[in-house]
């Protein structure tokens, strides 16, 4: 079966879904980035959505989903690069993904990563 | 009104839920959808696809671009002879599922759609038809 690519950059990962997912392959991709943050103990999933010309309620489950495992294996989640279309979309649809941290695009994402870590390390130094 | 284009797909496998939302973008473009709308009639396709597959066990989705007078839309009715829906105004609801769903399928294809008729009859099926016309 088909897997999308997960990177690693730093110490986080990115994901760039650049196919219309069937639902198995978006199931595939939750498990797999499950078991990567583990593997790499990254702090940080990136997943850059640019190309996804929609989203609809399984696609936006999984986001929730990821978000949500990732926060209790201790990374942030940022969804990154959603289409103004596909945002009015989904809060018509009923979807507010109230739990997914969002950023313009994967610079500003990575960012929104790195600040939450220096503000650990500060934690840390007090 | 007069049809100027149409299609047939069967819903089998999640494979041909992806089928279903790229043969509706081809209509919506075709009708000359905005962006936002092609987006919204794409979304509510995706959503009743795979109520088709998960709940009704598979079947089918016709699919016309649509003229009158000046209006052009896309219209889609999806069909299965699952077990059909005992309760419609239940299974409307945000957050009601008989599944493992998130329960926002057909309440969201609604609100997505300009037009929304649903069929059901318990133990011979559901029919479900959505439209979406260019502002």
């Amino acid at each position: 079966m088909d897997r999308i690519p997960i990177l690693k950059l730093g110490n986080a990962l990115l994901v760039t879904i650049q196919v219309d997912m069937h639902d198995r392959l978006a199931t595939a991709l939750e498990e797999d980035l499950t078991s990567k943050i583990v593997a790499f103990g990254a702090k940080g999933v990136l997943i850059d959505i640019s190309a996804l010309e929609i989203v609809d309620s399984f696609i936006g489950r999984m986001l929730d989903n990821i978000a949500a495992v990732s926060r209790i294996l201790d990374a942030d989640t940022v969804v990154v690069g959603m289409r103004p279309a596909v945002a009015i979309t989904l809060v018509e649809l009923g979807l507010s993904l109230s739990g997914v941290k969002t950023a313009l695009n994967v610079e500003r994402g990575m960012a929104l990563i790195q600040s939450r870590l220096e503000e650990f390390d500060a934690d840390d130094e007090d | 009104m007069p049809t100027t284009r149409t299609d047939r797909l069967d819903i089998r496998s999640s494979d041909d839920v992806v089928k279903v939302r790229q043969q509706t973008r081809t209509m919506a473009v075709a009708a000359g959808l905005s962006l936002v709308d092609q987006t919204k009639i794409i979304t509510a396709a995706s959503e009743l696809a795979r109520n088709t597959l998960d709940y009704g066990g598979g079947g089918e989705v016709h699919m016309e671009v649509l003229e009158d007078g000046g209006r052009r839309g896309v219209r889609m009715v999806f069909e299965d002879r699952g077990p059909g829906i005992a309760n419609i105004e239940q299974a409307m609801r945000d957050g009601f599922t008989s599944g493992s769903g998130l329960g926002l399928g057909l309440g969201g294809a609604k609100r997505l759609s300009n037009e929304f008729k649903i069929e059901s009859t318990p133990g011979s099926g559901t029919k479900i038809t959505i439209g979406r016309w260019k502002a």
